[in-house]
């Protein structure tokens, strides 16, 4: 489509909006084991990470502003079901879950790859969304490595979505020392912070319909024809996990004071770092 | 218009079979070089040290040649310019165009970026166009007996570090500002200077319409800060603490719940999903010590804390934990600073 | 843990509910002090609110009325998690299923497509039975009803009504016939802002103190006929099961501000050293923590079973009476036993337990006192000792 075809108004046949959502740990149940170095993960269910809920609302929110379709993708295990199943529930159209042993054991690369492939074979993709980052992985690499292998521009922290039509969004960054608001051509991914969007509660209503809704498997195999499969997974990655160490936390003195002893304690304290 | 199924993926493998010398990519802030920038060359330094090689920066911008000079005189063996009117507009993909120009000549085995949120914005394009791996965030590097590139990272919130090893080269890693140091500055050490070809400044499709600049001093940059908590009982209360920190020069900082409620906006946030901060010293005010608090400063060089709750979990993890009101802390604190000020003048 | 695994009173959906109910609670959680230091009317009202987007307001309205259809189970999670957030929301919701629960009935198809609509959407109910004179001894009141020109005059005081400043429909009960005692009764829906409803003083409460309960005055206000609920001289038999009903939510009130009071003792004990050691370790706490645990456990298994029974359309007087009483006396035992695990602290307003302990104290009161429990219980004994 040119783009002079698309005017004000003029709607379009079906504009599609992926968000890339992880399912991660529920923060709260994660136990380390210092000793072994490991991380206690059996019985923790997963959920949407916490990042990736402004971003399923601010898609929600530009699909009731243009219309279209949500799009929730995630790579993930079986057992990453239940939040896809939840991102319906909090507006959604569609759900697909990307699993398959071959994805197993992805760094960002190799995860990047699998979801910009995966949007590749849904095509005719408008705008994609992702989180900041994922509570446990903390890397927020994704959606830029997404970006340049779709060959799209890209907008990272993302603090507000200012206006947006189906040719371009005007975006707020946040680039710590300054704020600079973009207008940034579609199709487009967007990087999104906290502050986007305030996700909402799913409704009753939500939640039970989203029950009911079907869940997309794809598999590797369903992404052959148009990706090289020894690009997913532990193959595809070209970083690993060499060790893993639980820092033992610092030691602290722990004297405890009552407020006479701690005003002395702390003035002290203030004129040894010379601020007094 | 949009993504068509038929469009291929932008891999670019180099197979360049010879790889050395670390590099830098520089972070530039209003026009000069970000602090982290000199931090990570002074890494840098240490590490091509140890592999005998040597350091280079990537110094893509607009009008910023001159920033060479500071960057021999901290480390940098060799620094390739891009100097392009287009770059004047911050956009990942244009940068990322540049520096890639760069590293094509260049060859680095390992490449630092700052783990600002312009470094962190370039460098997923960077490695996902070398199809090469990338490390975010790391605090520490260092090349192991076998001559293997480690990084070093947190993860899950930080409640662990992993090492990370990387297959490809160049390994690159988004570094954390404020946890390396610039060597000590050489006056008038110089270097060579690469000036890359203006046809290779890319173009852009990003368009700035607008750029605030951000007074405040991030609050990761206080040296002390003074968080306060739910033990506040009032609104209005802050003041207080405000006028407790300006007399200590202090930074403010609040828990998620004071933020949530709209006492204090998301700036000044320590925590999880605010800011981590590592300052000299952390006082914290009526502050119970909730896990997603404590990853935010927990790194603290001495914390202190002042609650009424002996059983408080930050009590656990202070150096001085004062069982008492805050308020009459406060009111303590304040009048025996003011009275030592007046002392001294 | 998923429900069903350990009660198999609850279907697969409930587990959605309860989890929906959860997010809402925490939302709830954060501005529960404010509202209970305020008495805070203005929370209140956003809290409701936002159950109301969420669809908690009419949770077990059959769905053409634009409710969710959802079961007696479904109330009793919502309540729970709800009360463990804020009591004084929970309170208050449960006021407005009393109200939406005499409605759904009593009322006949008209009264219904009037008024049950705008209570799932953003209109709060209130029951208005009791009056100074008349608590325990519903059938005294002495709210006069009389019928002048196809309307209804009503006369009359009532008090303690939860959501009286907040509510746009009353569900008023009044004597119609007052020589026929309770059989005279009947039950009529009045709108707010009916000339001569005025609401009273809203009371300062020992607890629930951000749910609004007031008097309720009721000056020579003119009621049509199609508002009354169900058949004149009916009413008190609305009331009867309208409360049976609620009766149950009562005690899912009582099983979250419990299950909340444990939690935070189990938390206070593992992390208070005294003699060396945390006092968790002493007998002396373990054998409480263990006497509240079984409290809990009965609490949830007579009122799971309690609801399950009501979904499937049995007569529940009985099991909902037992279940009520059972659950709200156990958590005022369970409260108090957490508030002497927190020792000193627990007793200061710093501490969440010291809001339950006022909090739950009118659970055993409200919506049938426990010693008119006891009376529907010893009616009804015979039954199972068959």
């Amino acid at each position: 489509m040119q783009k002079n075809q698309i005017a004000a108004g003029c709607e379009y046949v079906n504009f599609r909006i992926v968000v890339l959502m992880k399912p991660t740990p529920d923060p709260d149940k994660v136990r380390f084991d210092a000793e072994k170095g490991t991380i206690i993960r059996e019985g923790v269910e997963l959920i949407i990470n916490p990042y990736d809920l402004p971003a399923i609302e601010l898609a929600v929110q530009v699909k009731e502003k243009l219309g279209g379709e949500v799009i929730v993708i995630s790579m993930a295990p079986p057992q990453g079901e239940e939040a896809l199943r939840d991102a319906i529930a909090r507006g959604a159209d569609r759900a697909i879950l990307l699993t398959d042993r071959r994805f197993a054991g992805a760094d960002t690369l190799a995860t990047s790859y699998a979801l910009a492939s995966a949007i590749r074979k849904l095509g005719n993709v408008n705008l994609v969304i992702g989180g900041e980052k994922s509570i446990d992985g903390d890397t927020a690499q994704v959606p830029g490595e997404v970006a340049e292998m779709l060959g799209l521009p890209h907008v990272s922290y993302v603090s507000r979505l200012i206006d947006i039509d189906y040719s371009r969004a005007i975006v707020e960054s946040d680039l710590e020392s300054e704020v600079v608001t973009y207008e940034v051509p579609l199709p487009c991914v967007l990087q999104v912070t906290l502050n986007v969007a305030k996700p909402r509660i799913p409704t009753i209503k939500g939640k039970l319909q989203a029950r009911k809704a079907i869940v997309e498997k794809w598999s590797a195999d369903a992404l052959a024809d148009i990706a090289d499969i020894n690009r997913f997974g532990i193959k595809g990655s070209p970083t690993m996990v060499y060790r893993v160490v639980i820092p033992k936390e610092k030691e602290r003195k722990r004297i405890i004071l009552d407020t006479e002893q701690g005003v002395k304690a702390v003035v002290d304290l203030l004129m040894k770092e010379g601020l007094l | 218009m949009s993504i068509s199924p038929s469009k291929a993926g932008t891999v670019d493998n180099m197979g360049v079979e010879t790889r050395e010398g670390i590099m830098v990519i520089a972070d530039i802030e209003n026009g000069i070089l970000h602090r982290s920038t000199l931090e990570l060359l002074g890494k840098a330094r240490e590490l091509a040290d140890s592999r005998k090689t040597s350091v280079s920066v990537a110094l893509a911008g607009n009008n910023v040649g001159e920033l060479k000079q500071v960057l021999f005189e901290h480390g940098a063996d060799r620094v390739y310019i891009m100097d392009c009117e287009e770059l004047g507009t911050f956009d990942p993909a244009t940068y990322k165009e540049a520096y890639i120009s760069i590293i094509k000549e260049a060859k680095p085995e390992v490449i630092l970026i700052s783990a600002t949120h312009r470094g962190r914005s370039i460098a997923p394009r960077i490695a996902a166009h070398l199809a090469t791996g990338l490390t975010a965030d790391c605090t520490d590097l260092y090349f192991d007996e076998k001559g293997n590139f480690i990084q070093v990272r947190p993860a899950y919130a930080g409640n662990i570090y992993a090492h990370i090893l990387s297959r490809t080269k160049p390994a690159m890693s988004t570094v954390r500002p404020g946890i390396f140091k610039p060597i000590q500055r050489i006056p008038g050490r110089t270097g060579e200077a690469v000036v890359m070809p203006k046809t290779l400044c890319p173009r852009g499709v990003l368009r700035t319409i607008s750029k605030t600049h951000r007074e405040t001093a991030s609050i990761t940059e206080a040296k002390v800060i003074i968080t306060v908590g739910r033990g506040l009982r009032r609104k209005e209360d802050i003041e207080l603490v405000k006028k407790l920190a300006r007399i200590i020069g202090a930074s403010v900082g609040a828990t998620r719940p004071l933020v949530d409620m709209g006492w204090m906006p998301k700036e000044n946030q320590v925590g999880y999903s605010g800011n981590i901060v590592k300052p000299r010293i952390y006082i914290g005010l009526g502050v119970s010590g909730s896990p997603m608090h404590v990853i935010g400063m927990k790194d603290s060089e001495i914390i202190v804390s002042v609650n009424k709750d002996p059983n408080a979990p930050i009590v656990n993890i202070s150096d001085y934990a004062i069982i008492g009101d805050l308020y009459e802390f406060i009111e303590k604190l304040t009048k025996e600073i003011e009275r030592l000020k007046s002392k001294i003048s | 843990m998923k429900l069903r695994n350990y009660y198999p009173y609850f279907e697969d959906f409930h587990e959605d509910i309860k989890s929906l109910a959860k997010n809402v609670s925490q939302e709830l959680e954060k501005r529960a002090r404010e509202a209970d230091e305020k008495g805070s009317e203005e929370i209140m009202r956003e809290n409701l609110k936002m159950l109301a987007e969420h669809g908690f307001l009419g949770i077990n309205v059959p769905e053409q009325y634009g409710g969710q259809g959802l079961d007696e189970r479904s109330v009793v999670l919502s309540l729970e998690e709800i009360a463990r957030g804020c009591a004084a929301t929970a309170f208050s919701l449960g006021g407005h299923y009393l109200a939406v629960g005499s409605i759904l009935i009593g009322g006949d198809e008209a009264l219904k497509q009037k008024f049950l609509p705008r209570l799932v959407k953003d209109s709060i109910g209130a029951f208005a039975l009791t009056e100074p004179n008349a608590g325990s001894d519903a059938a005294s009141i002495v709210t006069r009803a009389e019928k002048k020109n196809g309307y209804y005059v009503l006369r009359g005081e009532k008090h303690f009504i939860t959501n009286g400043s907040i509510a746009d429909v009353f569900v008023v009960f009044a004597k119609t016939s007052p020589e026929k005692g309770a059989r005279g009764i009947t039950a009529f829906v009045v709108e707010r802002g009916i000339p001569g409803l005025l609401i009273g003083k809203k009371e300062e409460k020992l607890g629930v103190r951000a749910s609004p309960t007031n008097q309720v005055f009721l000056d020579d206000v003119e009621v049509p006929a199609e508002n009354i609920i169900g058949k004149v001289d009916e009413g008190f038999k609305i009331a009867m099961q309208a409360l049976t009903r609620g009766r149950i939510g009562m005690a899912a009130q009582a099983i979250g501000i419990s299950r909340l009071a444990l939690q935070l003792a189990i938390n206070y004990a593992e992390n208070r050293v005294q003699f060396g050691q945390p006092i968790i370790n002493q007998q002396a706490i373990q054998f409480m923590l263990s006497d509240m645990f079984i409290m809990l456990r009965a609490s949830e298994e007579l009122t799971y079973k309690a609801a399950w029974l009501a979904d499937r359309k049995a007569d529940v007087t009985l099991e909902a009476a037992v279940a009520k009483l059972y659950a709200t006396e156990a958590a005022k035992l369970i409260v108090d036993k957490s508030l002497q695990i927190h020792g000193g602290i627990g007793y200061t307003r710093d501490q969440v337990i010291e809001r339950l302990y006022r909090d739950v104290r009118i659970l055993t009161i409200a919506e049938g006192t426990s010693e008119i429990q006891r009376l529907v219980i010893f009616r009804n004994i015979k039954r199972p000792l068959d």
